[in-house]
């Protein structure tokens, strides 16, 4: 081993000689000089690199001399994948499932007894890019209204909603000048979600030439709800934007559920022929994880959580999603 | 014996209690009346001092006499002030009569202030109060990481463009959209590359010819072309049929106007038929992207 070594040593110079036959007991780390370990390590991966490469092809090959007999090709592992099987997903033709949301505080909207009336607020005091979050918000979701907070308890403010009429409360929580969480309360005592903001770019953050979201309704996509709490989630955002959007808007606000973290992104498309559409990111976009879903209106005190985000235990594994 | 307290510990020598700032001398003696190093307010080089203070929302002033000054342990007399705001200034002012009057004016000055933050304290537990919740540094770093990974794993744009045709296909827009597939195939087979199908279309044409049939050139390049034109109009296809009229039309204009010099060296070069339509009712969905 060490006489090869120091014959591959040698040729350190920039031309590395075509075929370096590493022997089997030749470690790279046993070099002690840095410069010549480095060296040695580049062409060990330069080799390894080639071996893989030749067996890519011989693999090839092969399966084409196989032809029709070949074995199915090998689907790559991911996440998505390799989650771990939730026995509270969804299955669309669940009746139980069905008879629930008939029968829960969203089913007023979903009849079409109730036109979602938005109030959005932040926490006390907000900084600038609160404030035009706020704003942009509140021109992406149609019938909202951006009211400043002065101080005012949450729990005097719930009633005062009621009795005009606002079907949703969004309030935003901000700290150190930028918004980092969302609480998603629907109004008529229904359920309370409180969800953690992160990647907030307001529009003129936004590399895009579009113009300002119109007074359209937008359509709605919500992806990869899957599991139970997950389509509670996926009602609850559902139910803010007016039932029957406005096609001639050609507007889409989409919240896309990926392990666990749900996108929301607001664009324009426009459909070039039947095979292709283009879009164009318009309005704010924010990252929402779910920190705890309330059974009532906001209380934190003495409210009946459905769901909490417990750290400890569900955190544990990697490949367990709760949305 | 005092002023050689105040010799020793104001000026010249050590004080522990004492704080140096660039304008002035604090006091960090418990003591102290008015927080500053004076010789008036240094409690240990005064033999009669007296201050206000407060211990669990409750005021209490505290004397030292000559007298006591051999008894460590009972040099500070301690008395309970009432609750009352006025009572509690004439209790101060019955224990401390015949004092110095900075000392009673203190003593009355600091009374005031500590009823006041006591006030502010109270009204303030009553509001909301903003709990603060530590950050865990690593899991943070870990949540923004995997935010990020959840991001590439889910191509976002592809996901809502599938999403979109899928609803293209289900008919749920309905009528806005006309793109019938067949015909599409067909049109693009025989029309070429410089003519519009009948779905949505560019319309720059339409504008420049807008633009330009005002514009008066040299006769006899465009009659050249003209008539070319003219020739290969008359052969076209018979499907536009009603197009054609329209065509021929404005082609004739085109004699008698000249119109479009601009295209007269370029339409030699193409042999291709322009076919141009107007329609009455401009589609809603011809925008251009901005």
């Amino acid at each position: 081993g060490g006489g090869a070594a120091g014959s591959a040593a040698e040729d350190e110079g920039p031309p590395a000689p075509q075929r370096v036959l590493f022997p089997p007991t030749f470690s790279v780390s046993e070099i002690k000089n840095k410069q010549r370990r480095h060296f040695m390590f580049l062409r060990w991966k330069q080799q390894q690199r080639k071996e893989k490469l030749a067996a890519k092809k011989k693999r090839r090959k092969e399966r084409e001399a196989l032809g029709d007999k070949a074995p199915p090709k090998a689907i790559p592992k991911t996440i998505e994948n390799q989650r771990v099987y939730d026995e509270t997903t969804v299955d669309p033709n669940d009746e139980e499932v069905a008879f629930d949301e008939a029968t829960d505080e969203f089913a007023p909207y979903f009849n079409r007894q109730t036109v979602p009336k938005i109030l959005i607020t932040t926490s006390d005091r907000p900084r600038g890019r609160t404030v035009r979050f706020c704003e942009q918000l509140s021109t992406v979701i149609p019938n909202s209204h951006v009211y400043y907070r002065r101080g005012l308890a949450l729990k005097r403010i719930i009633p005062q909603c009621i009795a005009r009429d606002f079907t949703d409360l969004l309030v935003i929580n901000e700290d150190r000048k930028i918004p980092n969480g969302l609480v998603l309360s629907h109004l008529p005592d229904g359920p309370t979600a409180h969800f953690r903001m992160s990647s907030v770019l307001l529009r003129k953050e936004i590399k895009r030439k579009g113009k300002e979201p119109t007074e359209h309704v937008p359509e709605v996509i919500l992806n990869n709800f899957t599991t139970r709490l997950g389509h509670s989630v996926g009602r609850m955002f559902a139910s803010l934007f007016p039932h029957d959007p406005q096609f001639i808007g050609r507007q889409v606000a989409t919240f896309h559920n990926q392990r666990d973290y749900i996108f929301f992104r607001f664009h324009r498309y426009i459909f070039k022929s039947e095979k292709k559409v283009v879009i164009q990111e318009l309005g704010p976009r924010f990252t929402l994880k779910l920190r705890s879903l309330q059974k009532g209106t906001f209380d934190s005190k003495f409210g009946e959580y459905e769901w909490i985000h417990k750290r400890r235990e569900m955190d544990t594994s990697r490949r367990k999603f709760h949305l | 014996s005092s002023q050689v307290v105040w010799d020793v510990l104001g000026n010249r020598q050590f004080c522990s209690y004492k704080i140096t700032t660039k304008t002035q001398n604090f006091c960090r003696n418990e003591y102290n009346l008015t927080g500053l190093c004076n010789r008036s307010s240094c409690p240990l080089a005064n033999s009669q001092y007296a201050t206000i203070r407060e211990e669990k929302g409750r005021c209490y002033l505290y004397m030292k006499v000559i007298e006591r000054a051999a008894f460590p342990r009972r040099l500070w007399e301690r008395v309970l002030l009432s609750k009352n705001y006025e009572k509690a200034l004439e209790e101060i002012d019955e224990n401390l009569i015949y004092w110095p009057r900075f000392i009673r004016h203190k003593c009355k000055q600091r009374f005031t202030k500590i009823t006041q933050y006591l006030i502010r304290i109270r009204k303030l537990t009553l509001k909301r109060q903003r709990k603060l919740v530590p950050l865990r540094r690593k899991i943070e770093r870990r949540e923004k990481r995997r935010e990020e990974k959840a991001l590439t794993a889910a191509q976002l744009d592809n996901a809502i463009e599938k999403e979109l045709l899928e609803r293209l296909k289900q008919d749920t827009y309905g009528d806005i959209y006309n793109f019938p597939i067949h015909a599409f195939d067909k049109a693009l087979q025989q029309q070429d590359a410089e003519s519009e199908s009948e779905s949505d279309a560019e319309k720059e044409e339409e504008d420049d010819e807008d633009m330009d049939k005002r514009e008066f050139v040299e006769a006899d390049d465009s009659e050249l072309s003209d008539f070319e034109d003219m020739d290969k109009l008359e052969t076209s296809s018979e499907e536009e049929q009603e197009e054609e009229e329209e065509v021929e039309k404005k082609a004739s204009h085109s004699k008698s106007k000249g119109k479009t010099p601009l295209k007269g060296p370029a339409r030699r070069k193409r042999p291709y038929i322009e076919i141009e339509y107007e329609e009455e009712t401009e589609p809603t969905t011809k925008t251009k992207a901005a």
